[in-house]
């Protein structure tokens, strides 16, 4: 079956994009396909380069960056919510004349049409927090 | 099921206009379906129906203003917009005076039309 997710919670808040990154590697270890990750609101913070966690917690970006590099899985973090809450990479940082990237590089900016599109190719569209 | 409802998508709107962001995301969403010319769907349920107060100025806040979002999804051939009547009553939403088209729906009704989409994204 070919799922895409749609993630809305802010990964330093509780555990559901954490939830969500879990769910994306089980339905991947059960064989299923995942078209694509979407990430919209406070979930565009899934794709924070720098956020520092103490020992004691595991960083919630290592599953991301693993689904994106181990599995070639398509993370797009929505540009609206991503330029508002200082979410740039290389290109944006340029074009608004900020100091640098601040996504990590596994992560892709992009429009509303990559989450329409998802709908379309997918079986199932789950979402996460809202 | 016709091609279009088996691809139809329903949005939910659940959350406030103003309290937080994703109502906003939600109505930029309905309008980028628009634009794609994608089939949607809107429902405002539970809180959600504050979006359809009439005269809101979310430019006081130094916000844009949903309501007149909202207004604009005619243009882009959304018409197929429900409201949740028993939150509408709750909330003292009432549809003549919302700034775009909307259905009351009864439990009934609500539960009909979350079944008869493919998808649903609730935000």
């Amino acid at each position: 079956m070919i799922y895409s997710l749609l993630v809305l919670s802010d990964p330093t808040r509780g555990s559901m994009a954490r939830n969500a990154a879990a769910f994306a590697h089980t339905l991947l270890a059960r064989g299923h396909e995942l078209h694509r990750v979407f990430f919209l609101d406070k979930g565009v913070l899934c794709g924070a380069a720098c956020g520092i966690y103490p020992q004691d917690e595991s960083s919630p970006l290592d599953a991301w960056v693993s689904l994106a590099q181990d599995h070639g899985v398509d993370l797009v973090l929505c540009v609206t919510s991503a330029l508002r809450q200082g979410m740039l990479d290389e290109r944006e940082a340029a074009r608004f004349e900020r100091g640098g990237a601040t996504i990590h590089p596994a992560f892709t900016i992009s429009g509303l049409g990559q989450l329409i599109d998802a709908s379309a190719a997918s079986d199932r569209l789950i979402t996460f927090g809202g | 099921m016709s091609d279009d409802e088996t691809r139809s998508l329903l949005l939910v709107f659940r959350h406030s206009p103003y309290g937080e962001g994703l109502a906003r995301a939600g109505v930029d969403l309905a309008l980028a379906c628009g634009a794609f010319e994608h089939p949607v769907s809107l429902l405002f349920a539970g809180a959600g129906v504050l979006q359809l107060c009439p005269r809101q100025d979310g430019n006081s806040l130094g916000l844009k203003d949903i309501g007149k979002q909202l207004a604009s999804l005619p243009l882009y051939d959304i018409e197929s917009v429900y409201f949740d009547a028993e939150a509408g009553t709750r909330y003292g939403v009432s549809p003549q005076d919302s700034p775009v088209p909307a259905e009351p729906l009864d439990a009934q009704a609500l539960q009909r039309l979350l079944r008869e989409h493919r998808q649903i994204i609730s935000l």
